[in-house]
């Protein structure tokens, strides 16, 4: 447990410390929110929703921002990877299973506090929770898409070798994750097609239960958005452990 | 008792023997250092040595712990300085040397005094809270040194410990290497491509080319081995000199190099008078002519029959100091 605290600690504080890329990848989020939000807020009427269009993605965005900085937090170790310092770690008395789950909670922790000062930043644009409790289970899907998919990231970069492939995997993995996961657009509206590659997307469980939590309804029932992404959680460190395992320099 | 022992050792890439078939020992207390020219499978060595590696076949021991069954045990009893860089840029030197520390299960209060008192070591104490981004080269690369033995290591690993660094910086770790080895008794294996410091630091030296060893022994007898004078001649017929003289017999050894020929032999203050009334006679010029004692770099193209130096200037080398500067 020591060497898992150890490595979260070292990207925690690299987190904390680079401020330039903490407030570079809210850029995005922040622009969707408001560009999307409040343009589109008035031509969009979605049938039962009483916080309007805005209400509707802001946890749609909230799961972007944790999607995008837990992706990034796992592929980094392929900078980690040619700046050398991975080969630190790699030659220490530890086994590789520490190594990746410590790089999976750090990641995971940046993640979840990018996706809570979107929430806070949500709360000034007339957002109202409908309880603590309801809260409470938002944090938990943030930290089920953040450790997932810190994981993924990590699966990606055990099988890079340099960065070039970072746009790629952006363009051809991320953003399909991003955009076919209902955190734009109802799923019930959807023609059957899409729907079915919706409910494929593992993002849109953990959209759905943020949706639960913040505004205390959701297209999907809770239980099966928790069930359906903790299996993928699993998954994950699964496929991301056993891949980062046969890392090689 | 050996700090490291080889047998058989031999790593394949595909259809590339990067090492063949290598045996040595290396005794506790010894510096021992792998001197060869880039891509001669030195790191590959090191990295195999250190566990990062599997070897396709052959045996190896460190501390008396095998490398393939005892991983572990290994890893603990080593100290490793990598080729490039392995610091985390944006942390500091205290913190770079805390994250060792905890990687290595060394307890807090024991953490805390060795920490103070390595950075004290390699005259960075001043410097810890800084951001290791700020450093020059030769603070980083003492930075490593020291984090190399916070835990106490049996056998210190340095690959190329002053690549690309100035002669001051290159000099001042030099002697850090050398007082680490006498008082703490601690075995150093090193690669280099730099003759004098495998000339200056190592106790015996292994000549590596193409991934075997050419050659093995202290510095001394390896320049015996050749002879106790080298005379270089530089001449625009150097192949046709080389037949002249091949035939003389106090020469021990001959090898041409382009326009040099490099004569090894005992006494050679008394032949060369001969030699150049010899190459007159056959109308061969001669530009210079002179007479040294042995260094690394005869030894060298000796065994090899090519010029380290040759070697150095390859493409990979170039990258690396590039990205270097980059960085």
């Amino acid at each position: 447990m020591d060497i898992v605290y150890t490595i979260w600690l070292r990207n925690v504080k690299r987190f904390v410390r680079s401020k330039s890329r903490l407030l570079g990848s809210l850029g995005m989020p922040v622009f969707f929110l408001l560009v999307l939000g409040f343009g589109l807020n008035s031509v969009v009427v979605l049938p039962g929703m009483e916080q309007g269009y805005i209400g509707f993605i802001i946890p749609g965005i909230i799961s972007m921002s944790v999607l995008f900085t837990s992706v990034f937090s796992g592929i980094q170790i392929i900078w980690d990877k040619q700046f050398g310092f991975l080969k630190e770690t790699l030659v220490a008395p530890v086994s590789r299973l520490e190594i990746m789950l410590g790089q999976t909670f750090g990641g995971a922790s940046t993640a979840v506090i990018q996706g809570l000062m979107i929430f806070v930043l949500s709360l000034f644009m007339g957002l109202k929770i409908s309880s603590i409790s309801g809260f409470a289970i938002a944090i938990i899907f943030m930290v089920l898409i953040g450790i997932s998919f810190t994981a993924f990231g990590i699966a990606i970069a055990s099988r890079m070798d340099d960065m070039h492939g970072f746009q790629l995997i952006m363009n051809f993995v991320i953003f399909p994750i991003f955009g076919l996961s209902g955190a734009l657009f109802p799923i019930d509206s959807l023609p059957s097609g899409v729907r079915f590659l919706t409910l494929l997307d593992p993002l849109t469980y953990g959209v759905e239960g943020i949706r639960y939590g913040l505004l205390g309804s959701s297209q999907i029932d809770p239980a099966i958005s928790f069930v359906v992404l903790s299996g993928f959680t699993v998954m994950m460190v699964i496929v991301g452990s056993y891949l980062f395992r046969k890392i090689s320099i | 008792m050996f700090a490291i022992t080889v047998e058989c050792l031999t790593k394949k890439f595909g259809d590339f023997t990067a090492v063949n078939n290598l045996s040595f020992n290396i005794k506790k207390g010894e510096v021992f250092g792998l001197l060869g020219p880039n891509g001669a499978g030195k790191t590959t060595i090191m990295s195999m040595l250190s566990t990062m590696l599997k070897p396709s076949s052959g045996k190896a021991s460190v501390n008396g712990f095998d490398i393939q069954k005892n991983e572990d045990d290994v890893r603990k009893s080593i100290g490793i300085v990598f080729q490039d860089q392995s610091l985390d840029e944006e942390l500091t030197a205290y913190e770079n040397m805390d994250f060792h520390g905890r990687l290595y299960h060394i307890p807090k209060d024991i953490r805390q005094k060795k920490i103070m008192e390595l950075l004290k070591l390699v005259e960075l104490d001043e410097k810890k809270d800084n951001i290791v981004k700020t450093y020059s080269g030769g603070m980083r690369r003492r930075l490593e040194i020291a984090r190399g033995l916070l835990h106490e290591p049996k056998v210190l690993f340095l690959d190329e410990p002053t690549l690309g660094l100035d002669p001051q910086t290159r000099n001042l770790l030099w002697d850090y290497i050398d007082k680490l080895n006498k008082e703490k008794g601690i075995s150093i294996i090193l690669t280099t491509h730099y003759m004098e410091e495998a000339d200056k630091l190592c106790h015996r030296i292994a000549i590596i080319d193409q991934g075997e060893i050419v050659a093995m022994d202290t510095s001394e007898n390896l320049k015996n081995d050749i002879g106790g004078n080298v005379i270089t001649i530089i001449s625009s017929g150097s192949t046709e000199l080389y037949s002249v003289l091949r035939s003389l017999p106090e020469i021990e050894s001959i090898e041409v190099h382009d326009s040099s020929l490099h004569i090894g032999l005992q006494n050679a203050e008394t032949h060369v008078a001969q030699m150049v009334t010899m190459a007159s006679e056959h109308g061969i010029p001669i530009d210079s002519i002179s007479i040294h004692k042995p260094t690394l770099e005869d030894v060298f193209l000796y065994f090899t029959g090519r010029s380290i130096r040759e070697e150095e200037a390859s493409g990979k080398e170039r990258m690396r100091m590039m990205q270097r500067t980059r960085r």
